[in-house]
């Protein structure tokens, strides 16, 4: 339809015109709605994901933002109480660990606590802050800004009980729990993957290939509670009757688990890199008379070590907020201890668990909030060095600058 | 050669440990899988697919779980399919390969494919909940609740939005198998670029768009994390609709195996239900293998 009047103008233009300019003469020769608007659409459309990631950050700062709307009121007593609650939570070890159990001993522990401050001469911060949790709890109103100084007091500290008279939000536990985790799933994860990579880029025939490829995809769709599922009720049982440790749901079952989970990504970012990486490095390596795992080990390997750290990095994003494993393998108690046969709880499990059972609005609800702009904050730093930096490293090293 | 034979054997021996980490990860993927189907086997049923939970959660079939998983990726194919795909149109056919626009929106892509998934389901309580459906009881209602709660279509949503980069990541590598010769002489006949790329250009990469499609519906009908406070349920007694809390699978498995006082009684349910999560995801990423082979065979012809 559209060819006649171009033919026609293309014949009363110059016949020396090239292709691409008379392409150009058939696109602007008449408006069409119909194109005009797609492309209009498709081009608004294409800044979607970029508005998403803008919106996660509005909307998930803006819930945890009434946390900090009290702090230029604290600053004059902020010193005062970080000192107190370090030494609430450093003064008492065996209170501590009943606190971490369970929440119903939270009574003894406050009252413990309690006495402590009155001990420290503290008493008059003390009962403020006793106060304010009991309106938290009974009020259920984040507006009230003796809430939020009591949970910003707390924030630093390493005791985690949302739920009592006294809610305390000490998130350190949580993020010391979370890099536990994180340190064990990788030390399991990361050489098993870079090796199994290095073995399928290098080594492999193709009908290893065949098989290994399409296995770890299908690793990677394994559904992350299926893993949890498989943790909970088989690894779990199995990992005890092999090390006889006492706590069944330990950092290192979910470790394990998250390792698992993270095997996929490890896997093929290495493998990427590693396939990147020149035939000619290869040959030379080869040339000059290294066997084929020397020119894998100190040629391939090397070249391709800042994919490699970006895989790594991507693992322990994974790793990092990775919730259903966390949720079901890993015991969810609040420990702050290295000892890797001890439970521990993530700071993805804990808004996971807890999200489901808070009042909108409320202190732990904003704390909750606090911890998932963590959670964010982090992995996209870690997803940014791993896209900017490392890739660029990668590439200038392959082409030998 | 022959003082080659210490470092052939040192080679074997390395090429060897690398090996067996291969065969590890497999070892891993299949006694999962064997494990999963073997404990799950005995329960599966037509029954137990097709009935309703009885006697407190620990007799009867998951029907609900598996209707409300099966709403669940409909509505958020509905959405992020199309979505998905004109995004990774515009990366391939609009955008200029090195320009700052096309290189943030591809950062941005990327930064939602490994942002976890519980941040989802706080974006989605914060944002769709909250805001939006906040908004709509207000402005609708008069501030009675029905959308400002979790419900089916704001999981659904928010479950889109997840696997959102999964579809543009697969439709854009199968727009890049679409040669370029096709595209030009596509131009060179006279048709516009916008019908060049519905005639042409997208019917050659159906396949692909297929594969981005299915490989959304495995990721959504898996994931728990962003619908365990915008949408999922213990238990719902009837089917639901798209203002209703609802049942799924993956969230029902994490129920009963730690939410629930007796689960030693519901163990069966819980492998029956592990092992259909199991198949379902496995068999839909199977095919999405399968499909994409194809189009990358397609390509290297």
């Amino acid at each position: 339809m559209s060819k006649e009047p171009s033919k026609k103008k293309n014949t009363s233009k110059n016949f020396a015109a090239n292709s691409e300019l008379s392409r150009i003469d058939i696109t602007q020769k008449k408006f069409r709605i119909g194109d005009y608007l797609a492309e209009k659409i498709i081009n608004g459309v294409a800044f979607l994901s970029i508005t998403i990631i803008v919106l996660i950050f509005i909307f998930v700062f803006r819930e945890a933002f009434p946390i900090f709307s009290t702090s230029k009121e604290l600053k004059t007593a902020k010193t005062e109480n970080i000192i107190q609650a370090a030494q609430e939570t450093y003064g008492d070890a065996t209170d501590q660990a009943k606190v971490k159990f369970t929440e119903t001993y939270g009574d003894v522990a406050d009252s413990t606590t309690a006495k402590k401050s009155i001990q420290l001469s503290t008493q008059a911060t003390d009962t403020a802050s006793a106060n304010a949790a009991k309106k938290t709890y009974t009020v259920s109103a984040g507006s009230g800004s003796d809430d939020n100084k009591s949970a910003l007091k707390t924030l630093v500290t390493t005791e985690w009980v949302p739920v009592s008279d006294r809610p305390r939000y000490g998130v350190l536990a949580l993020i010391i729990g979370t890099f536990k985790i994180t340190l064990i799933s990788m030390l399991f994860a990361a050489p098993l993957a870079i090796l199994a990579a290095l073995y399928t880029a290098m080594f492999a025939n193709k009908k290893m290939k065949e098989i290994i490829k399409p296995t770890i995809e299908l690793l990677a769709g394994f559904p992350s509670v299926v893993i949890g599922f498989f943790a909970l009720m088989v690894l779990a049982t199995f990992l005890q009757e092999v090390f006889h440790y006492e706590t069944r749901l330990n950092s290192f079952v979910g470790g394990i688990a998250m390792g698992i989970a993270a095997i996929p990504i490890i896997f093929t970012i290495t493998e990427d890199a590693l396939t990147a990486v020149p035939k000619s490095f290869y040959e030379a390596s080869l040339a000059i008379g290294a066997s084929k795992w020397q020119t894998a080990f100190f040629v391939i390997l090397p070249a391709a070590t800042p994919g490699i750290f970006a895989a790594i990095l991507l693992g322990i994003g994974r790793v990092f907020g990775e919730t259903m494993i966390a949720l079901m393998a890993t015991g969810n108690a609040a420990q702050m201890d290295l000892n890797p046969f001890t439970s521990v709880r993530t700071l993805a499990a804990t808004i996971g668990a807890e999200m489901a059972e808070v009042v909108f609005g409320d202190t732990h609800y904003n704390v909750l909030f606090l911890i998932g702009s963590m959670l964010f904050i982090f992995t996209f730093i870690l997803n940014a060095i791993a896209e900017f930096y490392v890739k660029g490293k990668l590439m200038k090293r392959i082409q030998g600058k | 050669m022959i003082n080659n034979f210490k470092k052939d054997i040192k080679g074997f021996v390395i090429e060897g440990i690398t090996m067996v980490s291969a065969l590890i990860i497999i070892a891993i993927v299949i006694i999962m899988l064997s494990v999963i189907i073997i404990g799950g086997k005995s329960q599966l049923s037509w029954e137990f697919l097709t009935s309703f939970p009885t006697e407190g959660m620990t007799k009867g079939g998951i029907f609900p779980a598996i209707y409300g998983t099966a709403l669940l990726v409909i509505i958020m194919s509905i959405a992020a399919v199309p979505f998905g795909t004109i995004t990774a149109i515009y990366l391939t056919e609009y955008a200029k390969e090195n320009s700052i626009i096309a290189k943030t929106i591809r950062f941005a892509v990327r930064t939602l494919a490994v942002i976890p998934s519980i941040i989802y389901g706080l974006f989605g309580l914060g944002f769709f909940i909250k805001f939006v459906g906040g908004g709509v009881d207000g402005m609708f209602f008069g501030g009675q609740l029905k959308w400002g709660q979790p419900n089916l279509l704001w999981a659904s949503l928010t479950m889109s939005l997840l696997t959102l980069p999964v579809v543009i990541v697969s439709v854009e590598e199968a727009l890049k198998t679409v040669p370029q010769d096709l595209r030009a002489a596509s131009l060179a006949l006279g048709a516009t670029k916008w019908q060049t790329i519905r005639k042409v250009v997208i019917p050659g990469s159906l396949s692909g768009i297929m594969t981005g499609t299915i490989l959304a519906v495995s990721r959504g009908a898996g994931e728990v994390a962003p619908i365990l406070f915008t949408g999922a349920a213990y238990y719902i007694a009837t089917l639901p609709g798209l203002s209703d809390q609802f049942m799924v699978l993956g969230y029902h498995i994490y129920v009963l195996t730690t939410q629930s006082a007796n689960v030693d009684q519901t163990l069966p349910i819980q492998f029956g239900t592990t092992c259909v999560l199991l198949l379902l995801t496995f068999m839909l990423n199977m095919s999405a293998v399968i499909l994409r082979y194809r189009i990358r065979k397609k390509k290297n012809r």
